[in-house]
């Protein structure tokens, strides 16, 4: 079965038909590559999944557990979309980062508050954490002292502190200067070697080609083309997805 | 009389001054977060009282709400109630216009409360919208957000601005005077009726400077504390 369905996901900001009907499932492990042009309603897609946002139509499915309905009328309860969250984890393209904490208290803050072990547990495991993204000499430095990669990588780390079903990313690397994507791009490839579900919604067309099981190139807020990378990349069946394609490659 | 009993009676004034910057700012900074609160919220009613409410005691000179605070109860009630306040609680104490005193702290509290809240709202409304979101996907619920993580860096925010407002309450207060209570000034001027001394009305300027001069460095070590990380 799958971990994640998600269903006929619709949401409309005031007249602005933003999403018009989403629906993909994803399986456990499976790393899912959402690309398209700007505006074509992706971050909100991904927001919807985080519940920062509700759809106004669709249903959103983790395991057997039906965190959404749309055609349910009763509204959900602030409690419930907290708990709903947890199946989540979102990485921010502007990373979030906690200024007025260092890179460790970044990390274990959220299981910490949350109560999700002893503090001995939860230390040992942002150690872990922050270990595979690289970053145990840094432990101590507070965000404003890391570069932007560094940065993103915290990020990545605190939302792993949490064991979210689905990792969720939105243009990881956007903000990042050219040379420091790299190493933002290779933490996430370590996490698919871990087994880890994904959601990563990227410009990086070579990125997503390597590293995605599955690709989606959404335009106008619906889903134009979805397989294999090798069937969007190599044999395009939309010429909308031909043309996007032909203009990410002109720009190199 | 001396250089020293002069000193020893404007000190005297001095204390009433430092008592109503003392209350003022004990009361009227908590105060200020209701109001700031209000002034956020999502209840039209409630936002607009609120902002009409901050708006007036803006507008308004804290002399003439001196004067509203004083009088007005009086002139509802048909007595003046302040000064049965002197008579009635206040009679044990030393101070002889007790009532006054807590006029001008009733009037002081409210238009500090009301500076105050603008601060913290636009304290709170600086922070970034991602700050939140972050929090959010982390499962943390609003309060845990609002006490762990956007707190700190609104306080980071709002000493700056605090320690202008701080500064300047101390010097407000010679306002008191003008329902003659004694604070350092009217000390002063009594000193001049009474005695033909006019220096010691610009002596009291010594009294201001050095208060301020340690509100200055001591507002500056708080704000030095915070500067640690960057927002
Ligand atoms: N909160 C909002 N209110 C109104 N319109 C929004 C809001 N969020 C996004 N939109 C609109 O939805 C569309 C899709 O935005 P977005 O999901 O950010 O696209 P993408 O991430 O693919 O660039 C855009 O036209 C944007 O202006
Ligand atoms: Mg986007």
């Amino acid at each position: 079965m799958a971990l994640l369905t998600v269903n006929d996901i619709k949401k409309n900001f005031g007249k602005t038909e933003v999403l018009k009907g989403i629906s993909f499932s994803l399986e456990k492990g499976e790393v899912l590559a959402i690309i398209g042009s700007s505006g074509s309603g992706k971050t909100t897609l991904l927001r919807c999944l985080n519940f920062l946002e509700l759809p106004d139509v669709g249903t959103i499915t983790v395991g057997d557990k039906v965190l959404f309905d749309g055609s349910d009328d009763t509204t959900l309860s602030d409690e419930a979309i907290r708990q709903n969250r947890l199946h989540f984890g979102l990485v921010f393209q502007n990373f979030n980062l906690f200024p007025q904490y260092n890179v460790l208290q970044n990390v274990t803050l959220a299981p910490t508050l949350l109560k999700k072990g002893t503090p001995q547990e939860i230390d040992a495991t942002a150690r872990g954490l922050l270990e595979q993204v690289g970053l145990s000499d840094k432990l101590e430095s507070y965000p404003y002292q890391l570069s932007g990669g560094q940065q993103q990588r915290v990020a990545i780390a605190r939302a792993l502190a949490l064991r979210p079903e689905v990792l969720c990313f939105d243009e990881p690397t956007s903000a990042l200067d050219p040379e420091l994507t790299g190493e933002v791009l290779r933490v996430i490839r370590s996490l698919k070697d871990r087994d880890t579900t994904m959601i990563v919604v990227t410009h990086e067309m070579e990125f997503a080609r390597n590293v995605a099981d599955t690709v989606i190139y959404m335009a106008d807020g619906v889903i134009e083309e979805m397989g294999t990378p090798e069937e969007v990349f190599g044999n395009p069946r939309s010429e909308k997805t031909k043309a996007f394609l032909q203009g990410t490659q002109n720009i190199y | 009389m001396s250089f020293w009993e002069v000193t020893l009676f404007l000190w005297d004034g001095f204390l009433i001054s430092l008592l109503i910057f003392a209350v003022t700012l004990l009361c009227g900074a908590p105060l200020g977060l209701p109001i700031a609160f209000c002034s956020m919220s999502k209840c039209k009613p409630l936002k607009a009282v609120s902002k009409v409410f901050v708006w007036i005691i803006r507008g308004v000179p804290l002399m003439l709400q001196i004067f509203i605070i004083y009088y007005v109860p009086g002139l509802l009630f048909q007595t003046p109630v302040f000064s049965h306040m002197d008579r009635f609680f206040f009679q044990n104490y030393s101070i002889s216009d007790a009532g006054r005193i807590v006029a001008v702290l009733i009037a002081f509290t409210i238009n500090y409360a009301c500076y105050f809240s603008e601060i913290y709202r636009g304290g709170i409304e600086s922070i970034s919208r991602g700050q939140y979101e972050a929090g959010y996907v982390l499962g943390l619920t609003k309060s845990q957000i609002f006490r762990k993580i956007i707190l700190k860096q609104v306080i980071q925010r709002i000493v700056p601005p605090m320690s202008n407002e701080i500064i300047t309450l101390i010097k407000d207060t010679a306002l008191a005077n003008c329902i003659i209570v004694c604070e350092i000034i009217k000390q002063a001027k009594e000193l001049a009726a009474t005695k033909a001394m006019v220096w010691p009305l610009f002596y009291t300027g010594v009294f201001y400077l050095l208060f301020v001069g340690i509100l200055t460095i001591v507002l500056g070590q708080v704000e030095k504390k915070l500067k640690y990380f960057r927002s």
